[in-house]
């Protein structure tokens, strides 16, 4: 490993780079100097064919017929598959039955693949394949969740989490609220588009390299289309140009075709999705429409709710099943909900079959009960801030409506720390004085907090495997089942082998994840990869250690705890060695310097008959305080301000977290505002490309910008050196910045009235967000009474 | 053929496909990936490179980002193209270091554009010592950025590397690497050359009959427009440049106009101002501002730093786009626009020039050589407004160009123009009607408003609805009017870009 700057002096007598120093990330240097090699960079082998596929142009159509002789003709044009042609299995659904590789004679979205090519350059491969005659016979789709909905139309069983009795709690409630809204969906956007390149091996598999978060699943996918057992197929992922949750499932349908053109050309295959194509072809975040019924007391204390989730899961269940689960699982956020009833529902419609999206269906499970905080503050005329408060689960009120009890409540002391580090009430002072004089720019301020659950909600995926050699000259190499989108894994777990040895972390390589490596992976996925492969990486390296203190016992007539391993030596009784003296020593007496590790999550269990159990290990938490100005003219608005404090335990990398955190935060605050996914009558999506579709640019991050990481909050779980996960909860924080937005309109009826505002809250959505205040405004004349819409 | 140089070494290019963008060429046949293709579009900046132009009569190498996917590979004829994969040896350059140490790239695959978009905003604080001596504001950084996505760090870690190296200076060298002088980017005897090539005229052809032509003066243009009507003309191509990269079209003929020295032209006279056909939005954004204050926040929401660089004035006006945000600007001004060929110069109000959806009255044979603008005179007012999803680098949903001459109080005169509201930039006939001649105050921008509806009929799409569209096109016209009202208060800005 290249040596780079280390931004904090570390104590003299320890080694360089290990866990919670703030070193840079593995691949900096390779990124800055553009060295670091993504799919399309590997250097292209002899004979290489370039592959895309044939699209449907029609939701939900029979084929009639398939004429794909101009295909096959176009000059440059090797191979044109159907799915005739493949010898082994057609559907690659990765959980449940339900994705054809290839479309048979049933199309169920615009963009479905239909026929494969393979041509001597991506542009002929390209443009032949839009030659191709399709005859469909048309069907009627169902596009839309609420037309699911009425048409019970779904890809997996509506499930219910219940506690307690929340018909009778609502009866009795001194107030009650119901409200619906439309929670937008979300295109990945990572900067590399989906990406393979495989080549036919010398027996009868393929080598298969991809950007993906799941390469055991690919490696698996792929020997099943083409009739192998699992060990003719080896997948290698050095990195992901990110990642996000959009290359978990959606990666391997390329490998997949890409295997079997390389499989029947015998030739070595790239297929890269042009960004249009990527944006039609793969899933997105799930858009929900969720509804709620709550009761309350005068102060805003929720006694009873029943809120229903319904995503949009498009044509094929995919993950919908577990995502519309933590959709389910997160409805609470924080807060005790009293008697709850959660309902959740998995809408098939015509479309792309939607996928995981960082939070999972969290964020959108969350939305609905932090739209219900404003809407009760506004309704009692409270702040939003004091009802959120009152609302945390604590001790007492802290079983969730699934029945795993909150064992550890962070967030009271964590909102504390916030409201007063913002100026929260001093703000909200001002900004109240400014919105009476200001004739057009309204200022809004929201403050938000995340509870997010962590774990995989399907137990068997809570696992990991890692594999540590130790060389003769004292470098060590690593390799776990975890890969690197970015996210900064590949350091972390360095630096939990750089502890675990007390070595310097320049000593110390890590590879690209391989099947033929780390068998039988998890995904990286659901913010637990530092927690897993940590683990893993650690299991390894305390076997290797216990191997060389027996060494040392033996050899030196030593005890056990006479052997200490500090900063790069191994002290024996009182002689002290160099780590590679020791290591070579040990390796002459014939030791084994090499061991996998092995981790599985305790404590968590989770019955989907009943609705209850332990799912999450345990709670990540933080809190964001966002500040918008709004044109009440336009619906044109700025993030101002934003402040974060947000709990990650004791950090492995504090830089690298905080680089989670600002980026979750971002990306958040992007699907709630600018990200906006539209769909034709027919279908089809109208936006698919940066052209249309909008993500954050550098203008939109708030110019003031304040991140801190909660200060002694060790994890209380038996984490990799007490860390907490950080993968996906700073996402949630980006719904301070939509809370934000709906307190600035909430301003022109002095916070009297709580518009409807469906997410993502593009300028125009908050122009009719302004418009029904007005006329909210208009109907109420100087009426006091508070009521929601 | 065309020459160039890549990285300090010189290029010659003959037989080779004019449809090729830089990026395509770099990577497949240079096998040089570092820049990267996010989008295809020009609009994420993955793809971001640094290209040295030689200014006319100068002798120093200006460098700007450029986009390289919609950047055709005839583009580079005399010019300096400088990529990533230069930076690759120590010691690594400021905006490198900064990045790293700041932790500014995450997935690494935004990253080699982003330091090219640095890099070159770093260069030209290094040759413009007064700059250099004040650190870069927050909105220079955006203005340099505004262009590269990222999607994993939000950005505050680039802005903290970008603020870090503009305040070093950097030596590249060390031993036996290719540049080792100080001044590699302004290398004499390399400039020496640039200004010879420079002298030439370029062009391409490959051995399917595919070409691009790069004439360098107006009479070269003439003929080769009225002897190859069929020919596409492209400028910068931030366009045209999409029918291949999108469309997968295979463009025949181009013929380049960005090397025409006479569509460069800038005239200031005492009551108009004359605008060559080929000015960049960055060149309008030297010079119109200072006469019309709007057109400064409007060029800096157009689209991005890379494609100010090479989008062109013609370029805007004649694709017609609905969206163009110059046209409606321009038609408020009551600009005069200027069409050229072999028949001699042909003048209209660029209002007339629109017919219908990306129609125009452009004959094959003919050519954009530049708008004439009335200057300001007293009691009048030039008002710009772009609305659109995001803040910066977007298309318009709705631009509202409005020019009001008021006198105490009464409008006078006015031109108000939209764009985004019909399939043409287009003027509000029936509003300004309830306008002119009236006071200036709610009760005419209401029936002004009211009589939009009948003016436009706009179209919903992935960027806004016609509802939104009419309703904002009113609003903006009730802004204008608190705008230009005596009540107006600073303390209490009108938009969200001018909230400090």
């Amino acid at each position: 490993m290249r040596k780079l700057p280390d931004t904090i002096v570390q104590p003299p007598a320890s080694a360089r780079g290990t866990a919670g120093s703030r070193i840079a990330h593995d691949s900096a240097w390779k990124h800055v100097s553009g060295q670091a090699r993504y799919i399309d960079d590997l250097p292209e082998p002899p004979g290489l064919l370039h592959a895309t596929v044939g699209q449907s142009t029609q939701a939900h159509a029979r084929i009639k017929s398939m004429d794909l002789s101009a295909v096959r003709a176009y000059p440059g044009v090797v191979a044109v598959l159907t799915v005739d042609e493949v010898p082994g299995h057609t559907d690659i659904g990765p959980v449940f039955p339900g994705d054809p590789v290839l479309a048979g004679d049933l199309v169920e979205f615009i963009g479905q693949p239909l026929f494969a090519v393979a041509a001597t350059s991506l542009r002929a491969a390209r443009q032949a394949a839009k030659l191709a005659k399709v005859e469909y016979e048309p069907l009627e789709p169902v596009l839309t969740t609420k037309d699911a909905l009425a048409k019970q139309f779904f890809v997996r069983p509506s499930h219910t989490q219940q506690r307690g009795d929340p018909d009778q709690a609502l009866a009795a409630a001194p107030h009650r609220l119901q409200a619906e809204m439309h929670v937008g969906g979300q295109e990945h956007f990572y900067l590399e588009g989906q990406a393979c390149l495989v080549e036919p091996t010398e027996d009868a598999g393929v080598f298969v390299h991809t950007s993906s978060q799941h390469p055991s699943e690919v490696q698996k996918l792929v020997a099943g289309v083409l009739g192998l057992p699992i060990h003719e197929v080896q997948v290698e992922v050095r990195r992901m140009g990110g990642g996000f949750g959009g290359k978990e499932t959606q990666a391997a349908p390329l490998a997949c075709i890409a295997g079997l053109l390389a499989r029947h050309t015998g030739r070595p295959v790239k297929y890269r999705m042009a960004r249009s194509d990527d944006m039609v072809q793969t899933g997105k975040r799930h858009d929900f429409y969720n509804t709620y019924d709550i009761g309350f007391d005068d102060e805003g204390m929720l006694q009873g709710a029943d809120i229903m989730v319904a995503g949009r899961c498009g044509y094929s269940p995919d993950l919908s099943e577990a995502v519309v689960d933590r959709a389910m699982f997160h409805a609470d956020n924080a807060y005790y909900l009293g008697q709850a009833r959660v309902v959740g529902h998995r809408c098939k419609t015509h479309t792309v079959s939607n996928t995981a999206f960082r939070g999972f269906g969290g964020p959108q499970g969350m939305m609905i009960i932090e739209r219900a905080m404003d809407d009760i503050a506004r309704h009692r005329g409270l702040d939003p801030l004091d009802v959120r408060k009152r609302n945390l689960y604590g001790p007492g009120r802290d079983e969730t409506h699934y029945g795993q009890i909150v064992e550890q409540h962070v967030l009271p002391e964590l909102i504390e720390q916030l409201e007063a580090s913002s100026d929260y009430r001093e703000r909200r002072q001002a900004i109240t004085g400014f919105n009476r004089r200001s004739p057009v720019v309204k200022r809004g301020l929201a403050l938000t907090p995340v509870k997010f659950g962590i774990s995989f909600t399907a137990k068997h995926l809570n696992q990991a495997g890692a594999l540590v050699h130790v060389y003769t000259d004292g470098s060590i190499h690593l390799n776990h089942g975890g890969t690197e989108m970015g996210q900064g894994l590949f350091i972390k777990v360095a630096q939990v082998v750089a502890t675990a040895f007390q070595v310097d972390i320049d000593r110390i390589k890590v590879s690209a994840t391989r099947t033929d490596k780390v068998p039988n992976t998890s995904p990286t996925a659901a913010s637990s990869s530092s927690d897993l492969n940590g683990m893993a990486a650690l299991d390894a390296c305390e076997t290797i250690k216990a191997r060389l203190v027996d060494f040392a016992v033996e050899t030196y007539a030593v005890s056990a705890d006479e052997v200490e391993f500090a900063n790069n030596q191994v002290r024996v009784g009182k002689d002290r060695f160099g780590w590679a003296d020791f290591v070579q020593q040990a390796y002459m007496a014939r030791v084994s310097l090499s061991s996998s590790g092995f981790y599985a999550t305790p404590k968590i269990h989770y019955d989907p008959e009943t609705g209850r159990g332990r799912p999450f290990l345990y709670y990540a938490n933080g809190a964001a305080c966002s500040e918008v100005v709004v044109d009440t003219l336009t619906g044109e608005y700025r993030v101002i301000r934003t402040d974060i404090l947000h709990d990650v335990g004791q950090s492995l990398n504090p830089e690298i977290d905080i680089g989670q955190i600002e980026g979750g935060f971002i990306q958040g605050m992007g699907w709630l505002t600018t990200e906006e996914l539209m769909y034709s009558d027919k279908g089809q999506l109208m936006t698919t490309g940066p052209a249309t579709y909008k993500i954050p640019a550098a203008s939109d991050a708030p110019e003031d910008f304040r991140v801190a990481l909660l200060a002694h909050s060790p994890n209380r779980e038996a984490t990799v050196f007490r860390s907490k996960a950080v993968g996906e909860p700073p996402l949630m924080l980006g719904i301070s910045v939509w809370c934000a937005l709906r307190d600035a309109v909430a301003s022109l009826a002095d916070y009297r009235y709580s518009p409807p505002f469906d997410s993502p809250a593009t300028p125009e959505q908050v122009l009719r967000a302004v418009t029904a205040t007005r006329q909210w405004l208009a109907d109420n004349g100087g009426d006091s009474s508070c009521k929601s819409a | 053929m065309i020459e160039f140089f890549l990285n300090g070494e010189p290029r010659k290019l003959s037989d080779t496909d004019p449809n090729l963008s830089i990026l395509e060429w770099l990577r497949t046949e240079m096998h040089l990936t570092g820049t990267k293709e996010g989008c295809a579009s020009g609009d994420c900046g993955a793809c971001t490179v640094s290209v040295g132009v030689l200014d006319p009569g100068s002798r120093t190498l200006r460098y700007e980002s450029v986009n390289s996917c919609i950047a055709v590979i005839g583009s580079l004829h005399g010019k300096h193209l400088v990529t990533v994969d230069v930076l690759r040896e120590e010691p690594a350059h400021p905006v490198q270091k900064a990045m790293i140490e700041c932790h500014g790239a995450q997935c690494g695959f935004c990253t080699p554009g982003i330091v090219m978009s640095l890099f070159t905003l770093h260069t030209a604080r290094q040759t413009a010592p007064d700059r250099l001596a004040a650190p870069p504001s927050h909105h220079e950084l955006l203005e340099a950025l505004a262009g590269n996505l990222c999607r994993c760090t939000g950005y505050r870690p680039i802005l903290e590397a970008a603020r870090r190296a503009c305040a070093e200076t950097w030596t590249p060298g060390g031993t036996g690497k290719r540049f080792s002088g100080p001044d590699w980017l302004q290398d004499s005897a390399m400039i020496a050359s640039l200004q010879r090539i420079n002298g030439e005229k370029g062009s391409l052809r490959d051995d399917q009959g595919r070409r691009c032509d790069l004439p360098q003066t107006l009479e070269e243009l003439r003929t080769l427009r009225a002897t190859y009507p069929e020919a596409r003309l492209i400028a910068g191509g931030t366009d045209l440049v999409l029918e291949i990269t999108q469309q997968l079209k295979d463009l025949g003929h181009l013929i380049s106009v960005e090397r025409v020295a006479e569509l460069q032209t800038l005239t200031i006279a005492d009551d108009h101002l004359y605008l060559g056909a080929g000015l960049t939005y960055r060149q309008l954004h030297e010079v119109l501002p200072g006469h019309w204050p709007h057109f400064a926040p409007l060029l800096e929401r157009l689209g991005s730093l890379q494609i100010r660089n090479r989008g062109t004035l013609g370029g805007n006006i004649g694709n017609a786009s609905p969206i163009g945000d110059m046209p409606p600007a321009l038609i408020a001004l009551d600009a005069e626009l200027e069409l050229d060929s072999l028949d001699g110069v042909r003048r209209m109000p660029l209002a007339d020039f629109f017919r219908d959806y990306r129609q125009t009255e452009l004959q094959p044979h003919e050519f954009i050589r530049g708008v004439r603008a009335p200057l300001p005179k007293a009691n009048e007012h030039l008002l710009l407004y772009k609305i659109s999803k995001r803040l910066d680098d977007d298309i318009s949903a709705v631009l509202g160009a409005f020019w009001l001459q008021l006198d105490n109080g009464t409008v006078s005169d006015c031109r108000l123009a939209f764009g985004g509201m019909a399939a043409i930039p287009k003027r509000a006939d029936a509003a300004e009607q309830a306008i002119r001649g009236q006071p200036w105050n709610d009760a005419t921008v209401a029936a002004a408003t009211a009589a939009l509806a009948s003016d436009f009929k706009p179209m919903s799409d992935a960027r806004a609805s016609a509802g939104y569209r009419l309703q904002v096109a009113g609003n903006l016209l009730q802004r204008a009017l608190l705008e230009t009202g005596s009540h107006f208060d600073s303390a209490f800005p009108l938009t969200v870009t001018d909230y400090a």
